[in-house]
C-alpha cells in the first residue's frame, strides 16, 4: 500500500502539469461549455502531445501505460480545470469495444481517429421502448446480401449532432426477444435514411437527439463482434467504461468543489451550510480515495470492478447535492440567469445538468439493483 | 501508486478474524502472544516491528468482533507517548494502558496502567481510584477515576494531537468493522427470510437501502484507509483525514446497524441477536470523545478558514 507517485509516475505527472501549463485553452470567465471547435482544437493537441488513449495499447495509437497514469491525467486536468477531450464516447465505449471485439480493418480504420477527434462518436443504444430495459430494443437490423438495413428509432443520444459515427445496438433476428439475436454496428451517421433530430434539454442547450433510421444499410464488415452477439459486446463495452470512469467523475466534482468552497468564501455560510460544505468535502475524499483502491484492483487483476457502480452513484448524487448546496448560498441570486446571474451562471446551469447524472449511464435504482445482486449477492430484483 | 493492502496484510487479517471468532473475551497475554500489541514496537523491545498499517487492519477486525480489550486505547492512543522500556512491557503483554483526558475514560475496567496529562507532559497517574460506569455498549465501559498522583513522566504533551489523530482514525477503523458485519448479516437474512413466497432481498425495498448501506461502508474504508496511511506516512494530511474518517464511518456503522435491525424484522429487536451489541458499539463510537458534527465543523474551519 503505497499512495506516492513511482519515479516513472512523478516524471509523468511532471511533464503533463507544465505541458498543460502552456496549452491549456484560456480559461472564460462565463464558464459557458467550450465551443466544439476550441474543444475539438484541444483534443487535436491532446493527441500531438501523446495524452488521448493513455492505456490504450500502442498499436492502435495510444499510450500503452497502466492505469494510474489515466488517474493522475485526470487528476491533473482537474487541477488546471482544463475541459476533457472531446470525444467522449469514442474514447470510453465505442474504441475500447472496438479494441475488445473489432476486425482488424475496424481497428485500423477507427482508432486513430478516436484519438486525433477527427472523428466523433455518439451511442445508439437508449430507445423510446429501451431505457434502463436495454434488451428491449427493437429497432432492426436486417440482413441483405452484403449489408444490413437498419429501420427503427433511437433517443437520447449524446453528440449525435455533430458525430460521424455511431456504435449501434439493433435486433438482427427478428423473431428474438431480450438478450439474444442482437448485433452491434459501426453506422456512418451521413449514411441516408438517417435523421438526427436534437432534443432540447432541463438545461435549455441540446446535446442529446433523436436519431431516425429508414432503410439505412451497413456493410456487413461494420459488424462488431459476431452477428447475434451484441448483447455480449455491449456489456463488455459497459464494463471497460466503468475501469477509469471513477477517476474522471471525480476529478469533475473536485473542479465543482473548489469553487464551491470560493463561493462560501466570497459569500458566507451559516454554521449549517459549512457543515454540508465539509460533509461533501468528505464525500469527495472518499471518492477520491475509492478510486485509488479500485484502480489499485483493476492494475492487479485487469479486470475492472464491480465498484464502477458505487462511484458512479455516489458522484451522481453528490454532484447533484453540491450544485444544489450552491444555489442556496447565492440566495434569490440563484434565480438569475447567465448574463445577470453571478458566475456567469455557472452554478444555474451545472445544478439543471447535474439532474441528468443520476439518470445517464445507468439510473440511480438500477445501480443499486446491480450493487445488491452482484456485489451483494442479493436475488434479481429484475 | 498502490492503495490495496500487501499478501501480509490480508493474511493478518484472515488470521486475526479466525482467531477472534473462536476467542470473545482474550486474554492481554493471548494478544501478546500473536504479537499484537507490540506490532508496532521495535524488535529490540521484544515488538514484532510493524506498522501502524497492520495495526490498522486489528482495529477493524477487533471492531467486528466486538471484543472487549483495552487494544484500541494502549495500543492506538498511548503506545506512541510511552519510552521503549514501557513499549516493551506492552508488546510482551505486561501492561495495558488508557489515556485519562475527560472525566469519562475507556477501557478503566480492563487496562491495568492509566496515563494522564498534566502540563506540558504526560504522566503515568498512580493509586488513583477506579470507578466502572454501566454502559450501553457492554463491551466497552466507561469509568472515572478519582485522587492518584504522578507518577513517572512517559512524553511530551505535544504529542497529543498525533494520539488524537489515531484514536480517530482508530474509531473509524473500527466503525468500518462493525458496519461490515452488520451488513453481512442483513445480506444472509435477505436471502433466507421468505416472505409472500420469495426471498425478501427480492424486494427493492429491502435490497436497495442495503446496496446504499455497502455504498456508504466502502467509502467509510477508503476514508478510514487512507486516515490509516497518513498516520503510517507521518503525512501533513493526517489530522483532517482522521476526523473526515470518523465523522463519515461512525454514521455509515450506525446507519449499517439500523438497516440490518429493519430488514431482520422482530428478531434483529432482540437481546438475544447480535445486532443490538453491534449497534451499541456503533452508536457507541459516534458518541465517543468528537462527534461527527463537530469534526465537521474543524473540517469547515480548514476549508473555508475560522467560523463566521
Ligand atoms: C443526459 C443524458 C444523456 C444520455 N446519453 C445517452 C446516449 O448517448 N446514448 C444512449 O443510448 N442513451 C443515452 N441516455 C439514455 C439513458 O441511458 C436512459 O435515459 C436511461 O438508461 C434510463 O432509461 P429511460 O430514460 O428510458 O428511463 P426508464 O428506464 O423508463 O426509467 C424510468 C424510471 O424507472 C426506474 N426503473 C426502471 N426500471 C426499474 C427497475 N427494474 N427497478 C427499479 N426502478 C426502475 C428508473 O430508475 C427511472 O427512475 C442519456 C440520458 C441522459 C439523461
Amino acid at each position: 500500500m503505497d499512495l506516492h507517485d513511482t519515479p516513472s509516475e512523478a516524471q509523468f505527472r511532471g511533464d503533463l502539469r507544465s505541458w498543460l501549463a502552456g496549452n491549456r485553452p484560456g480559461a472564460t470567465d462565463d464558464d459557458a461549455p467550450s465551443p466544439t471547435e476550441v474543444l475539438r482544437d484541444w483534443s487535436r493537441r491532446l493527441y500531438a502531445a501523446g495524452y488521448s488513449g493513455l492505456t490504450w495499447p500502442v498499436e492502435h495509437g495510444g499510450g500503452g501505460k497502466p492505469y494510474s497514469y489515466q488517474a493522475i491525467f485526470h487528476e491533473e486536468l482537474a487541477r488546471t480545470e482544463a475541459p476533457q477531450h472531446l470525444g467522449v464516447i469514442g474514447l470510453g465505449m465505442a474504441g475500447p469495444t472496438i479494441i475488445a471485439h473489432g476486425t482488424d480493418a475496424q481497428k485500423a480504420s477507427r482508432l486513430a481517429h478516436v484519438l486525433s477527434a477527427a472523428e466523433i462518436w455518439c451511442q445508439g443504444f437508449s430507445e423510446p421502448d429501451a431505457g434502463s430495459d436495454l434488451s428491449a430494443v427493437r429497432t432492426s437490423a436486417r440482413l441483405e446480401g452484403s449489408h444490413f438495413v437498419i429501420d427503427g428509432q433511437k433517443v437520447w443520444s449524446s453528440y449525435a449532432h455533430i458525430a460521424d459515427w455511431c456504435l449501434l445496438i439493433a435486433r438482427s433476428d427478428a423473431a428474438s426477444e431480450r438478450q439474444v439475436g442482437l448485433t452491434c454496428l459501426i453506422v456512418d451517421m451521413r449514411s441516408p435514411g438517417i435523421e438526427v433530430r436534437p432534443l432540447r434539454q432541463i438545461t435549455g442547450e441540446a446535446e442529446f437527439n433523436e436519431i431516425f433510421f429508414s432503410g439505412v444499410e451497413v456493410p456487413v464488415e461494420n459488424v462488431i463482434g459476431e452477428i447475434g452477439e451484441g448483447w455480449h459486446v455491449a456489456m463488455t463495452t459497459l464494463l471497460h467504461e466503468r475501469g477509469t470512469l471513477g477517476f474522471a467523475l471525480t476529478a469533475s466534482l473536485e473542479v465543482v468543489m473548489r469553487r464551491l468552497i470560493e463561493l462560501a468564501r466570497d459569500r458566507g455560510a451559516t454554521a449549517v451550510q459549512r457543515d454540508a460544505i465539509a460533509r461533501e468535502w468528505i464525500e469527495l475524499e472518499a471518492l477520491r480515495y475509492t478510486a485509488y483502491r479500485s484502480l489499485s484492483d483493476l492494475m492487479k487483476t485487469g479486470v475492472p470492478g464491480p465498484e464502477g457502480a458505487i462511484l458512479k452513484l455516489q458522484w451522481s448524487e453528490a454532484n447533484q447535492r453540491v450544485t444544489k448546496l450552491a444555489l442556496e448560498l447565492l440566495g434569490s441570486d440563484a434565480q438569475l440567469l447567465a448574463g445577470n446571474a453571478p458566475y456567469g451562471g455557472y452554478w444555474q446551469y451545472q445544478q439543471l445538468r447535474s439532474r441528468g447524472n443520476t439518470i445517464e449511464a445507468g439510473t440511480s435504482e438500477i445501480l443499486r439493483s446491480i450493487i445488491a445482486e452482484r456485489v451483494l449477492g442479493l436475488p434479481r430484483s429484475r | 501508486m498502490d492503495f490495496s493492502p500487501t499478501p501480509e496484510q490480508e493474511e493478518l487479517r484472515a488470521q486475526a478474524r479466525a482467531f477472534l471468532a473462536g476467542s470473545l473475551q482474550p486474554s492481554w497475554d493471548e494478544l501478546a502472544e500473536l504479537g499484537w500489541t507490540g506490532a508496532s514496537v521495535p524488535e529490540a523491545e521484544g515488538g514484532t516491528g510493524l506498522g501502524f498499517l497492520e495495526e490498522a487492519v486489528l482495529f477493524e477486525e477487533l471492531g467486528r468482533a466486538i471484543t472487549p480489550t483495552p487494544f484500541r486505547s494502549t495500543v492506538a492512543v498511548v503506545l506512541p507517548a510511552l519510552p521503549p522500556d514501557l513499549q516493551g512491557e506492552v508488546a510482551r503483554g505486561e501492561a495495558s494502558w488508557t489515556l485519562a483526558t475527560g472525566p469519562l475514560v475507556q477501557d478503566l475496567d480492563t487496562a491495568t496502567r492509566i496515563a494522564y496529562v498534566g502540563g506540558d507532559s504526560i504522566w503515568e497517574l498512580e493509586g488513583a481510584e477506579r470507578e466502572i460506569l454501566l454502559t450501553n455498549d457492554e463491551s466497552r465501559p466507561l469509568g472515572v477515576v478519582t485522587g492518584g498522583s504522578a507518577g513517572r513522566r512517559l512524553g511530551s504533551s505535544k504529542l497529543l494531537p498525533l494520539l488524537r489523530t489515531r484514536s480517530l482514525t482508530s474509531l473509524a477503523l473500527e466503525a468500518c468493522g462493525v458496519g461490515a458485519r452488520a451488513l453481512e448479516l442483513a445480506v444472509d437474512h435477505a436471502n433466507e427470510r421468505i416472505q409472500f413466497g420469495k426471498a425478501i432481498g427480492n424486494y427493492q425495498a429491502v435490497s436497495h437501502p442495503l446496496a446504499t448501506t455497502l455504498v456508504e461502508l466502502e467509502l467509510g474504508r477508503s476514508l478510514a484507509q487512507f486516515a490509516a496511511w497518513c498516520v503510517a506516512e507521518g503525512d501533513d494530511r493526517a489530522p483532517v483525514a482522521a476526523a473526515a474518517a470518523k465523522a463519515h464511518c461512525a454514521d455509515a456503522a450506525v446507519a449499517a446497524c439500523e438497516r440490518s435491525i429493519q430488514t431482520h424484522g422482530g428478531i434483529g429487536f432482540t437481546w438475544e441477536h447480535v445486532l443490538h451489541r453491534l449497534y451499541k458499539r456503533a452508536l457507541g463510537i459516534q458518541a465517543w470523545d468528537t462527534s461527527g458534527e463537530r469534526l465537521r465543523a474543524e473540517i469547515a474551519d480548514h476549508l473555508l478558514g475560522g467560523g463566521l
